[in-house]
């Protein structure tokens, strides 16, 4: 392996592994944020527990977010030093604002709320976690914003002399039409994994613990199996014009989902695929007609382009090469992120079903112990597949992956830094699922205001 | 003065923000080790900063992600180029995050100290490379034409780096101690004042030594001027530890950090990262930086959201402004 190969193999553990907890801080942080204006609302204890009890998680968890994050800011200019000088004068200025407008504002006012229970009168407490959940969605917006210029590259033009792509128009980059979809399906993502979530943690505890916190627990599964229902849903919705952006801006990708080899009219979708997919005849194949047609086009006998016919269009544009990513990761990717994202819509719709009769299975238990696991496979397969998808560009039509590393920059370095990363990065895991079960299991907090002249803290590190 | 000399003044600016935000938490970090002798004062450490300590690291990633957008050319060749230093930085921020969440979740004396190894550690590596990457920074290091960074890791290491690093080492460990000591009551307090002026004499001679040897190998009468004033605010501070005014102590190291690290970005200045090999290979504000409508955009993000940060960072530290000791820890 080479170091471009390995820094990518760096990009996508890195990426992946920080992926797992940003769905979570963006999807839980407007949870606990819901609990506790229920609280403030209401004034019922029931919401103030659940509101600490699902904040202790979402804090545990948020805790990764943030410091695998800063790597991932670094990581494009150690690794990617070619590529950074490239697209720097594009591509910096929304990471910086992202910094600028949402890290300072998650960091500072999260900091505010976990200290500030007894510090803060509770209206202005409550405004902590709001303002701290809207920072995530203003940071999800700006860093998509990025992604989206390398799908799509809009609001530049190419500067020979400085050999690098330009800034021309900094409202096309951001609302590039790739991440006005992109953006509602990555945070409706997010809320799917919260609720997930949620609704997991609050089964467990009624079927295990039968009468302790049941009301508790029953409002949380609610609250969780809903947001996962009106998340899948909205996952449906954008990710159907999503498909249909990507047929028109990365037609390759598109094909590629699908392995279909041969422009078709009408293109069927397959569920799934036993064969090598390289375009020789399936040994077995699902197929429902039309399906694919309308997923790119709208239409069910629509024509969807196929990867051949793309491969000698991009090499008469672009010169020879391989223009073609890996078939089987983008076909198969593509399927698991749906599946893994319905299937977590239909446990969230069954969880709701038991909670109504207030009768909680074996079954449903099992079920719903993989319930918090599928969204977080599907964010990661539906990203793989994206970023899979778009290879061999790093820049869709403007810049080669190939071309894009460090050149000061050895193998040596990179495996040095990949075998530490993965080793801290798998030790850290450990601790944080160990930590968070250990919280999951051990139910609601006791509130009990604290006794007068008591100078002990609310909340202590 | 053109947008990019803007950006070079507002880069300097997010990181004399971040060394003297994250200079005194990092400081913190180290005497958690060093000064705390039983669990309830560790944790009144790291209560001290527990509200404050991730915003303040922010600054580094809006640093970072301004160098990035500002001065492609120079982000791209520093990150690139000090790729171990910083790898070795990002483990530190890492397991010290972590650790500050993940200490207090479980009882348990060997958990605690596992934690407590991992925000010292995590707290003295980055203090110390910091202060070497910058050196190398002001110093130069080997760029051929095309701007790739062609040293070694052992170029990096060269004694003014370390003597660099050591000093902000000394320095931050002098204003963590400066400011636990304006941050806390009790025996700590007072423990922590008698480190702080101890901490300070050390980091004085080593942050003179540095100094002139920076202005030895270059200096503009700017940059003297900056270095002479982080001198006296410096002794200044350690003045006013002696004589307990804790609160112009602490702003005489944090006057001190702020002017030493300008004082080191108007040395460099109008390069950024300059080059040992021909001076036609430097990168310098004109020719690593973005474009004008790019620096344009930026400035107006940050004229409209600097001030809006640094309002509420601020009230932030007004809300926590009162001391803790032992007597509020809780368990």
């Amino acid at each position: 392996m080479d170091a471009t190969e390995l820094a990518r193999w760096q990009f996508g553990i890195t990426t992946v592994y920080h992926f797992l907890f940003v769905p979570i801080t963006i999807g839980l942080s407007f949870v606990v944020a819901a609990f506790q204006t229920a609280w403030v609302r209401t004034g019922k204890e029931k919401w103030l527990r659940l509101t600490k009890f699902y904040g202790k998680l979402f804090l545990i968890n948020f805790a990764m977010g943030v410091v695998t994050g800063i790597v991932q800011e670094f990581q494009f200019g150690m690794n990617w030093s070619t590529y950074s000088r490239f697209v720097g004068d594009i591509f910096g200025a929304p990471l910086a604002i992202e910094a600028l407008l949402a890290f300072f504002l998650e960091s500072t006012f999260l900091g505010l709320w976990i200290f500030g229970w007894d510090r803060l009168p509770k209206r202005i407490h409550l405004a902590c976690i709001w303002i701290a959940a809207f920072g995530t969605l203003i940071s999800a917006f700006f860093i998509l914003a990025a992604n989206s210029f390398m799908q799509n590259p809009v609001g530049f033009k190419l500067n020979p002399d400085k050999g690098r792509a330009e800034l021309t128009d900094f409202t096309a980059v951001l609302f590039n039409k790739v991440n006005l979809v992109t953006f509602p399906h990555t945070v409706s993502g997010a809320f799917l994994t919260a609720g997930g979530l949620v609704a997991a943690v609050a089964l467990w505890h009624l079927y295990r613990r039968p009468g302790v916190d049941t009301a508790e627990f029953k409002s949380a599964l609610k609250v969780g199996g809903w947001t996962t229902l009106v998340a899948m849903a909205a996952l449906l919705i954008t990710g159907d014009t999503q498909g249909k952006i990507m047929t028109e801006v990365q037609p390759m990708k598109m094909a590629a989902a699908e392995a279909l080899y041969e422009t078709s009219t009408p293109a069927p979708f397959s569920i799934f695929t036993i064969g090598t997919l390289d375009g020789s005849r399936p040994v077995f194949q699902l197929d429902i007609p039309g399906v694919l047609s309308f997923l790119g086009t709208g239409s069910f006998d629509g024509t969807v382009q196929g990867i051949n016919d793309l491969q000698l269009e991009y090499v008469s544009k672009y010169g020879e090469g391989s223009y073609t990513p890996i078939i089987p990761v983008t076909y198969w990717t593509f399927r698991l992120m749906i599946g893994f994202g319905l299937l977590a819509a239909l446990i969230a719709l069954w969880a709701l079903w038991a909670n109504r009769r207030g009768r909680y299975g074996k079954w449903l238990l099992r079920a719903g112990l993989i319930l918090p696991l599928l969204p977080l496979a599907a964010n990661s397969t539906g990203w793989i597949f994206t970023e899979m998808g778009r290879q061999p560009w790093i820049v869709f039509s403007q810049m080669l992956t190939a071309n894009a590393a460090s050149p000061s920059v050895t193998g040596g370095d990179v495996v040095t830094s990949l075998v530490v990363y993965t080793l801290l990065y798998g030790i850290l895991a450990v601790v944080e699922v160990g930590l968070l079960i250990r919280f999951a299991k051990a139910g609601l907090p006791d509130v009990s205001p604290a006794e007068e002249g008591d100078e002990k803290l609310a909340f202590a590190y | 003065m053109q947008l990019h000399d803007v950006w070079f003044v507002l880069i300097a600016v997010l990181f004399t923000g971040y060394f003297v935000l994250e200079g005194f938490d990092f400081g913190v970090g180290l005497l958690v080790r060093l000064l705390a002798r039983d669990d309830k004062e560790r944790r009144v450490l790291i209560n001290t900063i527990g509200p404050v300590w991730d915003g303040n690291e922010v600054w580094v990633i809006t640093a970072g992600g301004a160098m990035f957008a500002a001065f492609p050319e120079w982000y791209a060749t520093l990150f690139s180029g000090f790729y171990l230093p910083l790898l070795l930085i990002l483990v530190a921020l890492i397991v010290r995050g972590v650790a500050f969440e993940y200490r207090g979740k479980r009882d348990g004396a060997a958990w605690r100290n596992r934690w407590d190894w991992a925000i010292f550690f995590g707290s003295l590596l980055p203090a110390v490379l910091w202060g070497v990457a910058f050196a190398n920074i002001v110093r130069g290091v080997r760029l051929d034409a095309s701007h790739e960074y062609m040293g070694t890791l052992a170029d990096l290491l060269n004694p003014y780096a370390l003597l660099g690093g050591l000093s902000t080492l000394a320095l931050f460990a002098t204003h963590g101690a400066i400011f636990t000591a304006l941050k806390t009551t009790g025996d700590i307090r007072l423990r922590a004042n008698r480190f702080a002026f101890t901490a300070g004499l050390v980091a004085a001679v080593l942050a003179v030594v540095f100094l002139a040897w920076t202005f030895g190998h270059r200096f503009t009468g700017w940059s003297l001027a900056l270095g002479v004033v982080a001198a006296l605010a410096l002794v200044g501070g350690l003045l006013a530890n002696r004589a307990g005014r804790e609160g112009w102590a602490f702003a005489g190291t944090a006057a001190a950090i702020a002017f030493a690290v300008l004082a080191l970005f108007a040395n460099l200045y109008p390069d950024v990262l300059p080059s040992t090999i021909a001076e036609a290979n430097s990168l310098t504000v004109s020719n690593a930086s973005s474009t004008p409508y790019t620096l344009k955009i930026m400035t107006w993000v940050a004229v409209v959201f600097t001030p809006l940060v640094l309002l509420y960072q601020g009230w932030t530290y007004w809300v926590f402004r009162k001391r803790i000791g032992t007597h509020n820890i809780p368990g």
